[in-house]
């Protein structure tokens, strides 16, 4: 096993076919830890793969996700990671007490109460936009249907943000986030639009409160009474559509299509939709494509799976081989649509694991049982070989979900 | 059974509100853990294993011998 240490892997790692994990994960975790690896910028970290090893650095508080530390890896030559850059902590209260207290305040929108309110209007829009892909046909794509439109939808409403203007929040939130496939003048005006709208917005909603999550923000007095600035408010629908839009939106599509590609699996959820919702937790765990993984910079020497890694390492924490741990999950490499207890780390681990989970959970459980519902003899529409994943580097998914029915 | 929970760990991600509503709910104000029932009964003995095993901040304990 010295030679695998020795070794520098180029990382990302290919995969043999989209929904399928890199063969090399499995001897990464049975004989080498922590893999040094190229970054696709040309820097070097370390990865890590195996499951308690994961868990543990990204709940240990005294590692950032934060690479702006002097020494950090860059992930990208291009440095603007979408879920990594700091643009996004900057853009809403940053760190310490301010940061924490809006946290709080938004934490609240995300109870599993507020997402028992919130899952009939959530139905609602997954019905609506159903009826959309049925009376287009089949063969349908979808994620362009189904799966991106959702997560905007569902933000726009906990923004408070009228239906009517859904789709230029779709187009917007598309443009800020997938920095490749624009050009730089159309994010920009993106950018530009999107900033004016949500200023008119605060204005409206400041005179006029509703029963969103903005109008709580902009009323809501604190212990010590500081108010958000207009920026702030900005900065928590853009860091909403940041964090809960593509992750959700990918991960509908690619739900959908795991389920469908051993098709003896979607015809269990048609016969026992009490399934449902631990098949949503297996969907999650078993997502081989999950993106390249939190990193976490090491500020002081710390051991992981019997090695030293020394203070100033970028590691790359790849929870979805994490998730495929033999070690943690009996069968990891079968779907296993009842499995329970189901720790899975696809929503990371420790005080800073995803503050919108339970949100993506209620997403995936209505948009799974709507689809049993109506559309009980889905299927893909292409070969599972033949489906293809997206460049983007943070946040994986498949470039299309051709299905008929 | 006999239940605690560490309300400085719990992040607020209401797993185990939604595996458990019997035995646990979360706080209007900031979303943190409420334990409803610390000694539930055996019908919620399964759920309650499940919520402190998921939770992300293993902030619920669960001891089966009290
Ligand atoms: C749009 C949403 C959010 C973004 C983009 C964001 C981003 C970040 C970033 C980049 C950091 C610094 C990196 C680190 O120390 O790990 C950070 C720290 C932190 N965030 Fe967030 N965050 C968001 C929402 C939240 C929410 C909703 C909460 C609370 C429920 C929260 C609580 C914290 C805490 C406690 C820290 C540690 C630093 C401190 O104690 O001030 N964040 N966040
Ligand atoms: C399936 C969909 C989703 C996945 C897989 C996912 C995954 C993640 C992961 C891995 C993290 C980082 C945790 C860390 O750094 O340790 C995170 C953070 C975050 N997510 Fe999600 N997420 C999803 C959906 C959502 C949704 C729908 C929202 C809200 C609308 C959301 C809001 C956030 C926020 C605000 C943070 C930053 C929390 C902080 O700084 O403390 N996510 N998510
Ligand atoms: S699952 Fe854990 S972190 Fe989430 S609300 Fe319950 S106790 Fe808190």
């Amino acid at each position: 096993m010295e030679r695998d240490h020795e070794k520098v892997l180029d990382y990302p790692i290919p995969a043999p076919s989209a929904l399928e994990p890199p063969q090399e994960w499995e001897r990464l975790r049975s004989g080498c830890p922590v893999a040094r690896v190229t970054l696709p910028s040309g820097d070097e970290a370390a990865l890590v793969t195996r499951y308690e090893d994961v868990k543990r650095l990204l709940a240990d508080p005294r590692f950032s996700r934060r690479l702006t530390g002097a020494g950090a890896a860059r992930i990208a030559a291009n440095e603007s990671g979408g879920v990594f850059s700091s643009e996004m902590a900057a853009s809403v209260p940053d760190g310490g007490e301010g940061h924490r207290r809006w946290r709080r305040e938004v934490g609240t929108w995300f109870t599993a109460k507020r997402m028992t309110a919130l899952r009939p209007g959530i139905r609602d829009m997954a019905e609506g936009l159903i009826d959309g892909m049925v009376e287009a046909g089949a063969p349908a794509d979808l994620k362009a249907h189904l799966g991106f439109p959702l997560p905007v939808w569902v933000i726009c409403d906990l923004l408070g943000v009228p239906e009517s203007d859904r789709d230029r929040f779709s187009y917007w939130s598309d443009a800020l986030l997938n920095l490749t496939r624009y050009t730089e003048e159309e994010v920009s005006a993106a950018q530009e639009e999107f900033f004016a709208y949500m200023s008119g917005h605060i204005e409206r909603r400041r005179s006029d409160p509703g029963d969103d999550l903005l109008s709580a923000l902009i009323t809501g007095t604190t212990e010590d009474g500081a108010k958000l600035t207009d920026g702030e408010l900005v900065g928590t629908g853009m860091g909403l559509l940041v964090a809960g839009h593509e992750t959700t939106a990918n991960m509908i599509g690619k739900m959908v299509a795991m389920l469908l590609s051993d098709r003896s699996r979607w015809e269990r959820l048609v016969e026992d939709r009490s399934l449902v919702r631990t098949a949503v937790e297996e969907a999650l765990r078993f997502d081989a494509d999950s993106g390249i993984g939190l990193p976490r910079f090491v500020t002081e020497d710390t051991e992981v799976g019997g090695e030293t890694v020394p203070a100033g390492t970028t590691v790359m924490c790849a929870m979805a081989a994490a998730n495929r741990d033999t070690g943690e999950f009996a069968d990891a490499g079968e779907m296993v649509l009842d499995r329970a207890p189901n720790r899975h780390i696809a929503f990371g681990a420790g005080a800073h694991s995803c503050l919108g989970q339970a949100l993506a959970r209620t997403e995936l459980q209505v948009v799974l049982e709507v689809l049993l519902d109506r559309l009980p003899t889905l299927e893909l529409a292409v070969p599972a070989g033949d489906l293809e994943r997206v460049d983007g580097l943070a946040v994986g998914g498949l470039a299309t979900v051709p299905v008929r029915w | 059974m006999k239940i605690t929970v560490d309300e400085d760990k719990c992040c607020g991600a209401g797993q185990c509100v939604l595996i458990a509503p019997e035995v646990f709910d979360q706080r209007d104000e900031d979303g943190i853990v409420v334990l409803l029932d610390a000694s539930p009964g055996e019908e919620h003995h399964d759920a309650v294993r499940e919520s402190a095993q998921v939770c992300p901040t293993a902030a619920i304990t669960v001891d089966e011998d009290a």
